[in-house]
């Protein structure tokens, strides 16, 4: 195949982050230049201009997961929105209710948070286990949630292998003790329908960069009716009700809401094209290779991440021969712990297979070339790696590699 | 992380990839590592009656640098006496390839491996020699 139509490399890692859409960064220009007054200015035009452009975004984010523009407030992030979330309403129920509900899955910032209140704060955290679809088990959920909990943190996609959670059917176990329920959707908003009416989400963490808006901002959904109450982290101004302080970054904000409205818009017509590049991309593989096995629940999940184990490929080495296109690895070698995934382990996947593990993320700006390119890439690399695999020649031989006494290192 | 040259190159275009018998008597084998580690090397010497190094063959399951590691080995031992392959060290594999800190376990690994090859030859020939005296093989060649 002719590299003429693709430019290299190729982006494939839409988990981590995306670029900004360029209609998105349109709309922000002018809030750096010419509108760029402080939307909290009262006595003046320049500041009315720019809080005119913070309502409207808010408008625009709310109106993305059918809530009323009251109910968002403007972080910096997800990570500042789970942290809000989480500790805000913990410490502001903790006379009445000291217990929280999350999951072993949840993104680090969720499960660093809880275990902050655990340990410095006197909080009981219970963290679910996940099936091995990386589902959680409702009965185990219902089990866990007692009359003291305070809040049911569960993300709505997961990061790593992209399951999607059953919000509305934990919402509703939640309630049944009077817990709040949040969900960290950084990496559903814009990607799955979410609606906090209709699901009964009571708090809600969004991002702008992972939905084709600018990095640096987020928002947290903060149910009004009935109201859900917490504890600021940042103190100052009083803005954003009192739950934020400091001055907004207007045209952050306005990307973020511009970011908010085109994936309302075009949701269903991106995730058409991406569901077809993903099944290309995953067909095309197996086609060619064997023993590839997608990790997290095949049915339940957004189509815009595969995270796939190329059983006896050490994952960063794959990821060094296709280096022209940029993915992610679940053996996090990468990384300085050299510990695989705690995602993948949590899923029961073997420690053997989670470091031959990468994550395609697929997203808006996807090409057909790049996806035909990629997988033609990937097959080669798998096919060499197997070919200098002292495991793959084991298998082949016939031996079963439980029976080998390995050596620890 | 950004690799060295040498590094990409070893791993790019890897020395020496195969298997040899592994049972033949002129072959050491040595299998270190663990698949739940994230590595594994294979790497295998075949000697000459006059104990020097005449090729060396290897297959890894590994990063980058654990391939490039096991590679790079593969060239330095051939042509050395079993003694003198002997002595590499881990240090100076990191040193030559740049490995990164979090990275130089590559480079134990692949030492670990040659020497494991050189113990598994030993034994071979230490049976071999002693079948020749006549004793019997059970008898430690080490």
């Amino acid at each position: 195949m002719s590299k003429a139509n693709i430019q290299l490399p190729i982006y494939l890692d839409y988990q981590a982050t995306t670029p900004t859409d360029p209609r998105v960064v349109e709309e922000m220009l002018p809030y750096f230049t010419t509108k760029f007054g402080n939307p909290h200015s009262r006595s003046h035009s320049f500041g009315w201009e720019a809080e005119q452009g913070v309502e409207h975004a808010r408008e625009q984010v709310a109106a993305l997961i059918g809530a009323n523009e009251k109910e968002v407030i403007f972080t910096s992030g997800a990570t500042e929105s789970n942290n809000l979330a989480i500790k805000g309403v913990a410490r502001f129920y903790k006379d009445k209710r000291n217990e929280i509900v999350t999951v072993v899955t949840e993104h680090k910032c969720v499960l660093d948070a809880c275990r902050h209140l655990q340990e410095e704060e006197g909080f009981k955290v219970t963290y679910l286990a996940v099936q091995q679809n990386g589902i959680v088990d409702l009965e185990h959920l219902r089990q866990a949630v007692t009359d003291k909990t305070a809040l049911v943190s569960v993300m709505a996609v997961n990061n790593e292998i992209g399951v999607i959670q059953p919000l509305k059917e934990i919402a509703a176990i939640a309630h049944e003790k009077g817990a709040f329920f949040h969900t960290d959707a950084a990496q559903a908003a814009g990607k799955i329908p979410l609606d906090v009416e209709d699901m009964h989400i009571d708090l809600m963490s969004i991002s702008a960069h992972k939905m084709y808006g600018p990095k640096g901002v987020g928002a947290l959904y903060v149910r009004r009716k009935p109201r859900v109450r917490l504890h600021a982290l940042i103190h100052g101004g009083g803005q954003e009700r009192g739950m934020r302080s400091g001055t907004l970054p207007t045209p952050l904000i306005v990307g973020f809401g511009k970011a908010a409205e085109i994936a309302r818009l075009e949701m269903a017509k991106d995730n058409e094209r991406i569901r077809m590049l993903s099944d290309r991309l995953f067909n095309g593989i197996n086609n060619e290779l064997k023993d590839v096995v997608l990790n997290g629940d095949r049915a339940q999940r957004i189509p815009g991440n595969l995270n796939l184990s190329f059983s006896y490929v050490e994952g960063e080495s794959l990821m060094m021969g296709i280096r022209d296109i940029a993915v992610s690895s679940g053996s996090a070698c990468t990384s300085a712990s050299l510990e695989p995934s705690y995602v993948l382990r949590a899923l029961g996947v073997e420690e053997e297979m989670a470091h031959t593990s990468i994550r395609l993320g697929i997203g808006r700006f996807t090409t057909e070339a790049e996806i035909d390119y990629t997988v033609e890439t990937v097959v080669k690399h798998v096919k060499k790696l197997r070919e200098m695999s002292p495991l793959w020649e084991l298998v082949q031989e016939g031996v079963d590699l439980k029976s080998i006494q390995w050596s620890d290192h | 992380m950004a690799y060295g040259e040498k590094l990409i190159d070893h791993y790019e275009n890897p020395r020496n990839i195969g298997s040899m018998d592994k049972n033949a008597q002129d072959v050491g084998t040595g299998l270190v590592g663990a698949p739940a580690c994230g590595d594994v090397m294979k790497l295998q010497i075949k000697v000459s009656p006059e104990g020097i190094i005449e090729d060396a063959k290897f297959k890894t399951f590994g990063c980058g640098s654990a391939i490039a590691s096991s590679s790079l080995v593969t060239e330095w031992v051939k042509g050395k006496t079993v003694d003198q392959a002997e002595t590499i060290k881990n240090t100076e594999i990191a040193q030559y390839l740049a490995l990164p800190p979090v990275k130089i376990h590559c480079s134990v690994l692949a030492e670990d491996a040659i020497k494991a090859a050189i113990a598994d030859y030993r034994k071979k020939a230490g049976k071999v020699a002693h079948a020749a005296a006549d004793e019997p093989a059970k008898v430690a060649a080490e």
